[in-house]
């Protein structure tokens, strides 16, 4: 059965979505995700969705679960590369979007992570998230 | 319903040329003066109407101009009235292309029915039907082309009217003049998320010195667009919030807490600096309003 | 208002609403819809695909391409024989949730469409159309 790939880039991890996501693929990848943040104590996520064409409510969910377990196990999670008019048509379908830090493309994300590191290192508490 | 037919087939077959040029005498006498190659383009569009006109009765004299049949017939309209809009004919003017065709159309049946009162009446009425039909037709293409024209010269000025100017690196700014309906706020959206992608931007400074009216549903506007923006990564500011304005927002209830607002475009940059790490100052070695090199 | 052309298909397995969004994206393509227009109909289209599959115990979605003599749209209708929706105000307000996040499905579809339309009834069933006009 298929997976998403998730690639290890210093101490964060990589996820990139490229196709259309079914139930099944999005429950494992929350699952693989989880052990892999564990097994690498990875302090951050990106996932890159420059690929998706299309976020719905259940996309917008799962990106939530993730943010949400990746944050127990004491990692920030930044979403990139969203396509212009899936933010316009997030924003009209009223998508929360809440504790989920979004970031133009890998690259600034990263820089999000090192930054967010740093102030949790600074007071102690990784708060991050807008 | 009558299921009369009407014997126009048979008149245009005897009489479509003597039809043609009375019709264009019609034309000539109702509407300005044309010149030689307008009265050449006339008669042309004349010959090739009555001419399909022919066609389209011989196969389909069921009074109705929706059939199959009859779709050279539309077609023909519809480029005429495009034609029309363009040239600014007005749609009267267009339309009496049409009528102006029952004179000698009528003329024809006299001729050929005279004698019969009855079948004269009835025929003169089925005419009548059918070309109040195609003028009515010729009406509503003339109307939907220029609905079409307007909408396009609409979504131009639209896009004309909302720039959004680089200020530095990573520090985009948006001036919005002018009001923002939900039509506007699509285009702004779209043009200042395409902009953040091409510059890479973290910040964007939407300046509403030029919105006249912010009311709740502007404040809405806004507060999507930069939700939008913020989904791209870039921060957003407001900037060019009036007094009046501040006492609106307060009264409507709305909440801004999320983002940061200032008084002037200068200072939300001010600010965007400061926060992307950049420093303006002053040359000490040169002197106050030296030219640039 | 006619239909010019009509395509229907099932909603019985996850994988059919990743179907009926690349139907919806075909179609709005062919009409001519800009980008945003599209994934605006798309995004509507999977919010219900999902209502009728977790909601309604699978159906079907009737696509159609409609011309009301002065423009073109397309209007997709998602039919179940599901447990149907007892409030359906309720259902339609923002943040309304069953405890799947139902709520946020119809009145964000509702939001993205041009016209939109609901029936249902406890029982029964329920029909939701939406409609975007080029």
């Amino acid at each position: 059965m298929e997976r998403i790939p998730i690639l290890k880039m210093g101490e964060f991890l990589l996820v990139t979505i490229q196709i259309d996501m079914h139930d099944r693929l999005a429950m494992t990848l929350q699952d693989d995700l989880t052990a892999q943040i564990v097994k690498h104590r990875a302090h951050g996520v990106l996932i890159d969705i420059s690929a998706l064409e299309i976020v719905d409510s259940f996309i917008g969910r799962m990106l939530a679960s993730i943010a949400s377990m990746a944050r127990l196990l004491d990692a920030d999670t930044v979403v990139v590369g969203m396509q212009p008019a899936v933010a316009i048509t997030l924003v009209e379908l009223g998508l929360p979007m809440k504790g989920i830090r979004t970031a133009l493309d890998v690259e600034k994300g990263m820089l999000a992570l090192r930054g967010a590191i740093t102030e949790a290192g600074k007071d102690g508490d990784a708060s991050g998230i807008r | 319903m009558s299921s009369t037919q009407s014997k126009l087939p048979e008149i245009f077959d005897k009489r479509e040329q003597k039809i043609t040029a009375q019709w264009l005498e019609q034309q000539q006498a109702a509407g300005r003066k044309l010149n030689p190659a307008e009265r050449a383009q006339a008669a042309r569009l004349s010959g090739e109407f009555v001419g399909l006109l022919n066609a389209a009765v011989r196969q389909d004299n069921s009074g109705e101009i929706s059939g199959p049949a009859w779709s050279a017939v539309r077609d023909f309209l519809v480029s005429l009235s495009t034609r029309r809009v363009q040239d600014g004919y007005s749609p009267s003017e267009t339309a009496s292309f049409i009528f102006s065709l029952k004179q000698p159309l009528f003329a024809a049946l006299r001729e050929e029915f005279g004698s019969d009162g009855k079948v004269l009446g009835d025929e003169i009425w089925l005419a009548t039907l059918l070309l109040d039909k195609l003028g009515l037709a010729t009406v509503e293409a003339f109307q939907k082309t220029r609905e079409d024209m307007i909408m396009r010269q609409q979504r131009e000025l639209l896009e004309l009217s909302t720039p959004v100017v680089r200020l530095w690196e990573n520090i985009l700014a948006l001036p919005l003049i002018g009001t923002l309906d939900s039509a506007r706020t699509q285009v702004v959206m779209q043009n200042l998320l395409d902009a953040i992608v091409q510059t890479r931007s973290d910040y964007a400074i939407i300046d509403i010195t030029g919105v006249p009216v912010v009311d709740t549903l502007v404040a809405q506007h806004l507060l999507k667009t930069v939700a939008a923006a913020r989904l791209m990564g870039a921060d957003c500011l407001i900037s060019g919030i009036r007094p009046q304005i501040a006492q609106t927002i307060i009264h409507l209830g709305v909440d801004l807490s999320d983002v940061t607002t200032k008084a002037t475009l200068a200072d939300a940059f001010d600010l965007a600096l400061r926060r992307s790490g950049h420093k303006v100052v002053r040359d000490a070695a040169a002197p106050a309003n030296a030219p640039a090199r | 208002m006619r239909v010019v052309s009509a395509e229907s298909l099932e909603i019985r397995v996850s994988d059919d609403i990743v179907l009926v969004r690349q139907a919806v994206r075909k179609r709005s393509v062919a009409l001519g819809f800009g980008l945003v227009d599209q994934t605006k109909i798309v995004t509507a289209s999977s919010e219900l695909a999902r209502n009728t599959l977790d909601h309604g115990g699978g159906g079907r979605a009737l696509l159609e391409l409609v011309d009301n003599n002065t423009r073109a749209g397309l209007r997709i209708t998602f039919e179940d024989q599901g447990p149907g929706i007892p409030d359906l105000d309720l259902a339609l307000t923002d943040g309304y949730t069953t405890g799947n996040g139902m709520g946020l499905g119809l009145s964000g579809a509702k939001r993205l469409s041009h016209e939109f339309e609901i029936w249902s009834k406890p029982g029964e069933g329920t029909r939701v159309s939406i409609l975007r006009w080029k």
